[in-house]
């Protein structure tokens, strides 16, 4: 099977949107950059799932969404959670294990939510948020509320049961979700091409359901963005989900305990060079975009981004009382009179 | 005061709280048009329609996928997994998403959706049909745990389930499908974490859940004729427990039984015998006793199902052996 991905599409996507997916890639490389600093300074505490070299999808569906629309992404759920709009404080100080947190310390790296912005939740067991998005859909369509479910999630997700079972209730129930896949070629430390039947693991199962076989350059946020606002409009208007595959590459390892050595260093330097954000930067500076004004784009982020992390880093860590807390919708944790 | 069958209860449970909001929605196997394998939901389709008594996949993971994000987003879904031993088809649904997900973000979800599913044995259908699951649900934080004993609560706590802001694990007790019992007329709403006394005895305290519960009643006519009397208390309830109305039972007879149909390791009762011990030991005249189900798969034969379940006759034979 030969590799199918779409060509840039010809409607140029215009100077303000292009300025903002900038941005945002800019502001989630810096944010992952500086959660990699803190874990090297012991500040990170439990685990966390870098996102770096995948901006370009979390900023590309982030800009086509509808405010109200729902996100439903995995572990390496930073840049969406952020892109949505969350407080880049609070998501920090969440990794930092501190109390003013967005979770107040009780979700951490992997479950970052924001619910006020959209961002419906990180979930942290492969595959099982594909059926949760879906759920989230059936209730806008029967709601009649217009909103859209994106739900993302990486190659290795294609090959558990609930990725199948999700696919096709979405087809049957024709619900407004678009399943995002992001194969990043490596399913934690194995190539997914060594465990899967067919090339594409999303894209060639997508005739299985009915649906059309999407697989594009993740690395090109245009393409992205363009796929996502067609996507996105096929829900919203009634024509059911989507499942789109856009390959991507992790720069640096599965988690911050892997070094990525199994990576052949051919392959790493390739796709360096399809580095999202520095490939943007070139076409917007072909585009007539001036140095300047991405240099105080990229300014504005550092400075988000210091900010951010100097409010994490003066949060006290989290409170003890918080533990039995919003067990139940009456905020307490009884289990008995 | 109308006599309905505990299916029929159920049905007008659903029914009920589907009338009175909208927000209510309903899906899993075969409840449509067909009813539901044990006919718990006849009439519901013809009543609220294709819509909102919806027809699934054999796609336990996605049944509760899509009833918690419905529920995350402004529905109240019902879900139905038709046997509980399906349950771990999707428990990572159950256990790792709907009951944690309130927790981990600190508040910011709400999850009011019931998970109805057909539990416990007594219909021959072997080990991957008829498994007593109640303490699988209680041993995950988040997570209610409701399993009534006869109609009028199967439709009381269905519809107090439905309007609880959290995740309820519902279980029918399948071989009580078909019993009768007397049903309040218009609308009735029961209240979860209440256990009730169905019978006042000085003697001893006998503590049961779901079809145990008839079986505890008659256990004490029959412990009364030799001068036993039992106190029987139908705990309706594991999460929220009532440990007030069980403990003072206790307190009250200074001996407690507890009657479980599942197998014995991690049962229910042994969380009651632990409280009991730890809370009301200097009001106890004897030990703590736990009739179970041996710690085995049940089996599928007549004879080796009722054998292996507790039975009238071994309730009697061990609470009168152990008050002797």
């Amino acid at each position: 099977m030969s590799t199918r991905v779409e060509k840039p599409p010809a409607a140029e996507v215009d100077r303000p949107t292009r300025l903002r997916l900038y941005q945002l890639m800019v502001e989630l490389r810096d944010f992952e950059q500086r959660a990699y600093e803190l874990f090297l300074e012991n500040l990170v505490r439990g685990t966390s799932h870098l996102a770096l070299g995948q901006e370009a999808i979390s900023a590309g569906y982030a800009v086509a969404m509808r405010a109200d629309d729902y996100t439903f992404c995995t572990y390496r759920g930073h840049g969406h959670t952020l892109a949505r709009g969350a407080s880049m404080a609070g998501a920090m100080a969440e990794l930092l294990g501190r109390g003013n947190g967005m979770l107040h310390g009780k979700g951490g790296s992997m479950h970052l939510t924001d619910v006020r912005h959209g961002a419906m939740g990180s979930y942290a067991i492969v595959g099982a948020h594909l059926p949760i998005a879906a759920g989230a859909a059936w209730s806008a369509q029967v709601r009649k509320s217009g909103q859209v479910a994106v739900c993302f999630f990486g190659d290795g997700a294609t090959n558990i049961g609930a990725f199948h079972e999700a696919l096709n209730l979405a087809v049957v129930w024709k619900l407004p979700v678009v399943f995002v896949c992001e194969n990043n070629q490596y399913m934690e430390y194995t190539p997914i091409a060594s465990v899967t039947a067919v090339e594409h693991p999303a894209a060639d199962r997508a005739s299985a359901y009915g649906l059309e076989s999407i697989l594009v350059d993740g690395n090109d946020a245009d393409i992205i963005y363009q796929t996502a606002r067609q996507t996105i409009d096929r829900a919203r208007t009634g024509g059911g989900p989507s499942l789109v595959e856009a390959l991507t590459y992790r720069h640096g390892g599965h988690s911050r305990a892997d070094p990525a050595k199994y990576r052949p260093e051919a392959e790493v330097r390739e796709w360096l060079q399809r580095d999202p954000v520095k490939r943007y930067r070139e076409r917007l500076l072909t585009n007539g975009i001036s140095e300047t004004q991405l240099n105080e784009i990229e300014t504005r982020a550092q400075q988000k981004v210091d900010a951010a992390t100097e409010e994490a880093r003066r949060g006290d860590p989290a409170r003890v009382d918080e533990i039995e807390r919003q067990v139940w919708g009456d905020g307490s944790a009884a289990w008995r009179n | 005061m109308a006599e309905l069958s505990f299916r029929e209860a159920i049905a007008a449970g659903i029914a009920q709280e589907m009338a009175r909001d909208p927000l209510v929605y309903f899906i899993g196997e075969d409840i449509g048009a067909a009813g539901g394998v044990f006919k718990a939901t006849v009439g519901l389709f013809e009543q609220f329609g294709p819509d909102r008594v919806r027809d699934t996949p054999i796609s336990e993971q996605a049944i509760i996928g899509a009833a918690m994000g419905a529920a995350m987003t402004g529905l109240r879904p019902i879900a139905e997994i038709m046997f509980s031993d399906f349950l771990a088809t999707c428990w990572d649904m159950v256990a790792n998403q709907v009951a944690k997900t309130r927790y981990m973000t600190d508040g910011q979800v709400s999850l009011p959706l019931v998970i109805r599913t057909a539990n416990g044995g007594g219909t021959r259908f072997g080990a991957q049909h008829s498994q007593s699951l109640e303490n699988w649900g209680m041993a995950v934080p988040g997570l209610k745990v409701v399993a009534p004993s006869n109609p009028a609560d199967a439709k009381g706590l269905l519809a107090a389930a439905i309007r609880d802001p959290d995740p309820v694990l519902f279980f029918e007790q399948k071989s009580l499908y078909g019993v009768k019992g007397e049903v309040p007329d218009g609308e009735h709403v029961d209240r979860l974490g209440s256990a009730r006394v169905l019978r006042d005895g000085k003697d001893c305290t006998i503590v049961a859940l779901a079809a145990m519960v008839p079986r505890s009643l008659d256990a004490a006519e029959r412990l009364a004729a030799m001068d036993i009397e039992a106190t029987v208390v139908d705990v309706r309830s594991l999460v929220p427990l009532d440990t007030r109305t069980i403990l003072s039972a206790v307190t009250k007879t200074g001996r407690l039984f507890t009657v479980e149909e599942n197998p014995r390791l991690c049962g229910w009762g042994a969380e009651i015998a632990s409280i009991a011990a730890d809370e009301c030991f200097d009001d106890l005249d004897g030990p703590i006793v736990r009739i179970t189900t041996p710690h085995v798969p049940l089996p599928a034969a007549d004879v080796l199902e009722d054998a292996a379940m507790p039975s009238v006759e071994r309730i009697v034979e061990t609470v009168k052996r152990a008050m002797r």
